[in-house]
């Protein structure tokens, strides 16, 4: 018996019970629906990660100060005082290195006018705005000259804009004072939201390092260095830079590392793989919800099986093999599982569009998950179609014609 | 040559711990174009015989000849091939698929005819025609609770002709029905024996519905006590007619509620 009449078979009889056969179906339906909503979700949520990163910029790599210790004792992280400008000049000759941005960091209170404001200052270089693909929205970001020159020149970031002078004024060419010290705006940066580790990134003055190392903190290092490789492959740069960093600082091979190197791969892993792990553990628990449903079709086909049990013998008696019987069965429970599968989909889109619209999460839905819920729906009719199916396939046919 | 054949067939089944010895030795040969009614008392053998001739069971021992070929060693799905075209079923019960056309149920053994060679419209066009034989081309589209019992059972019977089979067994097939009707349906038996030479085997355990066939075998203990031909045959159309015109019999015995319910079906 071919396939298709099989199947004309199998659709005949499950029209012949309608309701039941939607009831059948609505588990499959709920449960391929919830796998889809919370795959989307996931992916939405790992997809927002993927674009801060991006936006970051994706061949960025950050070299903190290390760690050091003073008679055993370990200071942590970035109270190393040997990360310096040198370094970066040397890391400048790395391999595969495109930009370098020298960072030394500070504090403080600005005033503009009557306006205050206390917010970060980050020291950096000219390449800071290619390594982070963030421009200036007007103005202009400063010039090796006034890098040289330790000139006290800053670029707002936007909320600081916003802040000292307002909305949609441009405070290019005005003064500001930066630790009673005047600076001249030169320009304000492009808004960019948040980071990938939530920080709001326009709350933030740009002035040249030299400027935060010599005029506001007297210090000799450097807090940080901030590179962008050629290309995407940041993995061996890093490796580079950090061999090229502790012949700088002259560390012997038993010496740990007195800095960090990180690719942003390496930042954005860790929340990546929080979001997988919640992404997982979703869908596991929507997985549960297909599981029910797959038994539901199970427990239907064998009340199936049971009442249907004179039908099948009346089909045996006219000439159907068992194997015709068991396809039969099975074809049903397919049926049943794909079709809800179909109609899961169709929910599972519907669910993502509402939580986009009504909750505003964002979500995304991979574009493997229609075949991923079919395939899922067509094994879970097959698995759990098999052992009723069998059960219907191997009634004796006197036995089940006798059936009452 | 003998449409059917057996030699010393013996079928013997454990229910339980009980032995039952269903078949006993029986020889026996039915020819083309005879029709045969066997009685008995019940567990006198026929219904095991009848399954064994229907190729529903295999015999312990012994052997089956139908048609010439040795069928009591074939395998299972060779059986169900001989189902389909060599023979037709008519059960007490009817058994017709409830919530489907008295045309589509016509229509099922085809289904299982050779991988569906057939086109919709010949599997139509032959389903009409076999409705056509039993008079019922009119009720196509009746599902099985529209039909009398006598209609559902003359379906039943087109069902088994679909397949154009060598033999039609039918197991008690007026056991349910009125006298009436039963003649109606024996009158049917006995037009497809005489009209188209198919071999009928009728098993009743009413010795009147068993004086419509040709040939009595009466069972006992698992042996054929019994094998006479009928000497006074009855003849259902002559006793049609002699009944006064009881017009609408089959409808009388349509359920009054028109409701569908599962009366008359199998599913």
């Amino acid at each position: 018996m071919s396939i298709i009449m099989t199947l004309r078979i199998a659709v005949k009889a499950l029209n012949r019970n309608k309701l039941r056969t939607v009831l059948t179906m609505l588990g499959m339906i709920i449960g391929v629906g919830a796998v889809i909503a919370m795959v989307a979700l996931g992916r939405g949520a790992q997809s927002t990660i993927e674009e801060q990163v991006k936006s970051a910029g994706t061949n960025m790599i950050n070299i903190n100060a290390g760690n050091f210790s003073m008679g055993g004792v370990r200071q942590g992280q970035g109270m190393s005082t040997r990360l310096m400008p040198e370094d970066a000049e040397a890391i400048r000759d790395v391999q595969g290195v495109q930009y370098v941005a020298a960072g030394s960091n500070s504090r403080g209170q600005i005033i503009a006018g009557n306006q205050n404001w206390n917010t970060r200052i980050e020291g950096t270089d000219v390449d800071f705005p290619y390594i982070r693909n963030w421009h200036p929205k007007s103005g202009s970001f400063f010039t090796p000259h006034d890098v040289r020159a330790a000139q006290k020149v800053a670029v707002l970031g936007s909320i600081v804009a916003d802040t000292l002078y307002g909305p949609d004024v441009d405070p290019t060419g005005e003064i500001i004072r930066i630790r009673n010290q005047p600076f001249r705006v030169i320009g304000v940066m492009a808004t960019r939201g948040q980071s990938a580790t939530g920080q709001d990134q326009d709350d933030v003055v740009f002035t040249p390092y030299t400027t935060v190392m010599k005029k506001l903190e007297g210090r000799q290092h450097l807090n940080s260095i901030t590179v962008s490789a050629a290309t995407a492959d940041t993995a061996p740069v890093a490796e580079a830079i950090r061999e090229t960093l502790r012949i700088q600082h002259k560390l012997t091979s038993g010496d740990p590392d007195d800095f960090m190197v990180r690719t942003l791969e390496d930042m954005a892993n860790l929340r990546t793989e929080t979001t997988r792990t919640m992404t997982t553990l979703l869908a596991a628990i929507a997985g549960v919800s297909l599981l029910v449903g797959g038994i539901g079709i199970m427990n239907i086909m064998l009340v199936s099986v049971t009442e249907r049990t004179r039908e099948i013998g009346l089909r045996l008696a006219i000439g159907a093999r068992s194997k015709d019987v068991l396809l039969q069965f099975l074809v049903e429970a397919i049926v049943i599982s794909l079709f809800g599968g179909l109609l899961g989909i169709a929910l599972g889109f519907g669910l993502s569009e509402g939580m986009e619209r009504m909750l505003e999460w964002p979500t995304s839905i991979p574009t493997n998950a229609i075949g991923m819920a079919f395939g899922f729906a067509a094994a879970t009719g097959v698995f759990f179609g098999f052992y009723p199916a069998r059960k219907a396939a191997q009634l004796d046919p006197i036995e089940a014609l006798r059936f009452e | 040559m003998p449409v059917i054949s057996v030699r010393s067939l013996v079928k013997t089944y454990t229910v339980g711990e009980v032995i039952v010895r269903a078949l006993r030795g029986v020889d026996m040969d039915v020819e083309a174009g005879e029709f045969v009614s066997v009685t008995g008392p019940s567990g006198s053998g026929k219904s095991t015989l009848m399954h064994i001739f229907g190729c529903l069971d295999r015999p312990t021992s012994g052997q089956y000849f139908l048609d010439g070929k040795d069928v009591s060693r074939m395998s299972k799905d060779e059986l169900a091939a001989v189902r389909n075209k060599k023979i037709g079923f008519v059960f007490q019960g009817f058994n017709l698929l409830s919530r489907t056309t008295a045309l589509d149920n016509v229509e099922l053994p085809l289904l299982y005819n050779g991988g569906g060679k057939l086109k919709a419209a010949e599997r139509h066009r032959r389903a009409m025609a076999a409705l056509g034989a039993v008079n019922l081309g009119d009720r196509a589209h009746h599902y099985p609770n529209q039909l009398s019992g006598g209609q559902q059972q003359r379906v039943a019977i087109a069902r088994s002709l679909i397949n154009e089979p060598s033999i039609i067994l039918a197991d008690e097939p007026t056991g349910n029905l009125d006298t009436r009707t039963s003649i109606e349906v024996l009158g049917i038996f006995q037009r497809l024996n005489k009209e188209r030479g198919i071999t009928i085997v009728l098993i009743t355990h009413e010795h009147d519905i068993a004086e419509y066939g040709t040939r009595l075998i009466r069972f006992r203990d698992g042996r054929i006590q019994v094998d006479s031909p009928i000497t006074r045959r009855r003849d259902a159309e002559e006793e049609l007619a002699a009944l006064p015109p009881a017009d609408d019999v089959d409808d009388a015995n349509i359920p009054a509620d028109p409701a569908p319910s599962d009366h008359g079906g199998v599913a």
